[in-house]
């Protein structure tokens, strides 16, 4: 399981990387900011990076309205 | 479309007053203009060392000049109301993206205290370099009048408006037409005008021009917010008008234009390194908006009962960049290099008396398209530009015209109006031409569009009484606080925006605070604690831009990489140092950041107590209306079943299963509802305020706001 935002849950599989986990959500804003336990992870690694299975996800959106 | 120009048109002077234009001089001529058309009264009224420390500009100056115009007892359409513009001292640099902005003050018709309405174009800075920190206008003219403002000559008058046109894009022509002296002219003028929509509603807004040296035309930003265009017209005023000579980087003779220099060089940069890969505003504005707020189930549709519609890719922003002409620098200001003013040129009119014309659509931004579209159901681009068109140069609020609509709307589906009082209008979800048709009959004061033109606060009452709706049903769907309209973010799951849009001094609109996705998605604020404090900066950080004559914008809309490495990425640090560094370039007094939170505590508890004074400004005038705290209807409840389920089961440990959808509504608003009353106890107590909503007198003097007029009326209600 991974815990985003200390608030959703959601299944975690082999393999997964931040641009899945950021589909799954449907977290289409392209402007965030995106730690895995802790870990600042760079927006070029989106598709690289695999989170473990127990990770605790910040997905901090950088927005602010109008 | 074009207008000739009418060299013979006679000016007749009804009030003159020559003055000597004093330089800006480090963001402050230290003088403002007080105009009375009613009397004829023009004078030149100095700025005091406590309006520059306590009350800065902008907001400040306006609020601090109308309490002293007005009576505890002065109502919006009274002659003593006032209109007040000023940018403020950093407004007018050339230097730093989005510093051009002007906010204007006064008594709205809709909410009956002080409203503060920020807005681009040329106006303010102009206003500034003609030799005024700001501009006051009282009183009301018999015939209707224009107020020119003419800097180079040092001649300011007040003028019979003979053959000028009501609406704004024929009057913006028109006066440009008539007054420029040469082509170059026409760059360094700025009308202010309403139009007849504004006559006949009570959410009438002001343009305010600034001239596009690629189109050839005059081009408009809107004050929206509150009804200010309702009381420019009700004091008999078609158009303010003001001339100074060339701008340059040093017109507001900043104490180190260095210094300022170098963090607009910085951000220059950052936008033209990283627009493209965030909200690219240059190409597309605040459109971009649409699509996100669709998907995070936050876009207002059919009148804030949802937060997204499968038809909404139809208004999403690459749909508008498409309508948008691209290649033009389409700033508001000069040397803003975000330059998210688009327009849509050359659009043909399909309706209303100007049927067939061609004309620059100034817009359409994010709030008109949710609140025009997705608000009212209608998802055809042609149908938001025609509005928000007609909107414009009717003089009339986008914002509130669209969330208005959608309660009409949502009474017509309910059976609580129906073609026999809508005068033969099918009112339902979606119906563009019905809306449309509304547009006109509030222009020409006909028809179901006098009472629309009443707001929605005052329809709730007229529907009650004429309609025999039910009460409980209106005030839950009205979005509408203090009898302004909500601006266009659903805010059900969020209970910060709740508070951030009800606790908002002038009535919910965004500008304060918008904490959504702080709360709702990225879960920064969990306790209510965090919170208060939250609804504590960021009114106040954002309250800032409106003392000293910035656009939010260039704060947040684009962000350097490194932003993501600080301990507050939301506050975007660096950006925020930008502003104190600006401040300090230009008034040559060193400031920190938490002076300028200091500053906007200051300019923000006087307008509370302000509203206090006119009679609102409580606890109980922060209430909201249900559809912003929760599901209303069963059908509400059941679009988003298994959300609400899950937080009976997990929030209230109530078990959902057996429970009827009545019954589980019922639960769920009782629990939304105590929360909110927290937060109100949580945000008064960080704000140094009672139970009850009032700034205590200790808060006041910490201020230095302690001035016996203020501390007599919070006393009241100690």
């Amino acid at each position: 399981m991974i815990r985003v935002n200390k608030r959703t849950e959601v299944a975690w599989e082999e393999g997964i990387t931040v641009t899945d986990l950021l589909e799954k959500l449907n977290y289409t804003y392209p402007h965030i900011i995106v730690k895995v336990n802790g870990e600042l992870v760079r927006r070029h690694a989106y598709d690289t990076f695999t989170i473990p299975d127990g990770a605790d996800v910040r997905v901090i959106h950088l927005i602010a309205g109008g | 479309m074009s207008i000739s120009k009418k060299a013979e048109t006679p000016r007749r002077v009804l009030a003159e007053f020559s003055y000597e234009r004093a330089a800006a001089e480090r963001g402050y001529t230290g003088q403002t203009l007080y105009v009375n058309v009613g009397d004829g009264t023009i004078e030149s009224r100095p700025v005091t060392e406590t309006m520059k420390e306590q009350f800065i500009g902008g907001r400040g100056f306006g609020l601090y000049r109308l309490w002293g115009g007005v009576e505890d007892d002065t109502r919006w359409d009274d002659p003593e109301n006032e209109i007040v513009i000023s940018s403020g001292p950093c407004g007018g640099i050339t230097q730093y993206p989005g510093s051009g902005k002007s906010i204007v003050v006064s008594i709205s018709p809709l909410t009956d205290i002080p409203v503060d309405s920020n807005v681009g174009g040329h106006f303010g800075p102009l206003l500034k370099f003609a030799g005024w920190d700001a501009l006051e206008i009282q009183g009301k003219a018999e015939r209707d009048v224009i107020v020119v403002i003419d800097g180079r000559s040092g001649r300011v008058t007040v003028e019979e408006a003979v053959e000028v046109p009501v609406d704004t894009h024929l009057v913006g022509h028109w006066l440009i037409d008539q007054m420029a002296e040469s082509d170059e002219d026409r760059y360094y003028m700025s009308v202010v005008a309403a139009g007849t929509g504004s006559e006949n509603s009570r959410f009438g807004c002001l343009n305010f021009s600034f001239y596009d040296r690629h189109r050839e035309a005059p081009r408009f930003k809107q004050a929206g917010r509150g009804g200010i265009g309702t009381v420019f017209r009700d004091k008999g005023i078609r158009a303010v008008v003001v001339k100074s000579g060339p701008v340059s980087g040093d017109s507001n003779q900043p104490a180190d234009r260095a210094r300022i220099s170098k963090v607009g060089s910085q951000l220059h940069r950052e936008i033209f390194e990283y627009d493209d890969e965030q909200n690219q505003m240059r190409k597309g504005g605040t459109t971009y908006l649409v699509s996100i707020m669709n998907d995070y189930d936050l876009l207002p549709v059919h009148n804030f009962r949802y937060g997204s519609h499968p038809e909404a890719k139809k208004i999403a922003g690459d749909v508008w960049q498409d309508l948008f002409t691209q290649g033009i620098p389409d700033g508001c200001w000069y040397g803003c290099t975000m330059a998210c003013s688009h327009a849509v040129d050359q659009y043909e009119v399909r309706t209303g008396p100007y049927q067939g014309e061609r004309v620059i659509v100034d817009g359409p931004e994010y709030e008109t398209i949710a609140g025009v579209g997705s608000c009212c159901g209608i998802f055809e681009p042609w149908a938001i530009l025609e509005i928000n068109f007609y909107c414009d140069t009717y003089g009339l609020d986008t914002i509130s015209f669209g969330t208005a609509m959608g309660f009409v709307m949502e009474c017509y589906e309910a059976g609580v109006l129906d073609q026999e009082k809508t005068g033969g209008l099918e009112l339902s979800f979606g119906n563009a031409e019905a809306a449309i048709e509304v547009l006109h009959q509030v222009a020409r004061g006909e028809g179901f569009g006098s009472i629309f033109g009443q707001g929605a606060h005052r329809m709730k009452d007229f529907f009650v009484e004429e309609f025999g709706a039910d009460r409980d049903f209106v005030e839950d769907i009205a979005m509408e606080n203090k009898g302004l309209e909500y601006s266009e973010y659903v805010t059900k799951e969020s209970l910060a925006q709740q508070g951030g849009y009800g606790m908002t001094n002038k009535g919910p609109q965004h500008d304060e605070a918008w904490l959504i996705f702080m709360d709702q998605i990225s879960n920064l604020l969990p306790t209510f604690e965090d919170k208060a404090e939250a609804l504590h900066y960021f009114p106040m950080f954002r309250t800032w831009f409106g003392l000293c004559g910035f656009c939010k914008l260039p704060w947040n809309d684009v962000v350097p990489p490194e932003n993501a490495e600080t301990d507050e990425p939301q506050k975007i640090p660096s950006h925020v140092q930008n502003y104190v560094e600006l401040f300090s370039g230009v008034t040559g007094r060193e400031v920190t950041e938490d002076d300028l939170i200091e500053q906007s505590e200051t300019v923000y508890n006087f307008q509370r107590v302000f509203n206090i004074r006119l009679g609102k400004g409580l606890r109980e005038h922060d209430a909201v209306p249900y559809r912003s705290m929760g599901p209303v209807t069963v059908e509400e409840y059941e679009s988003r079943a298994e959300r609400y389920d899950k937080q009976l089961r997990e929030d209230l440990s109530v078990d959902p299963q057996g429970m009827g959808t009545q019954e589980k509504l019922a639960a769920l608003r009782a629990h939304r509802e105590q929360q909110y009353e927290k937060l109100l106890d949580a945000v008064y107590e960080r704000r140094g305020w009672t139970p009850r909503g009032v700034p205590t007198p200790k808060k006041l003097e910490s201020l230095g706001i302690d001035f016996p007029e203020v501390i007599a009326i919070v006393e009241r209600f100690l």
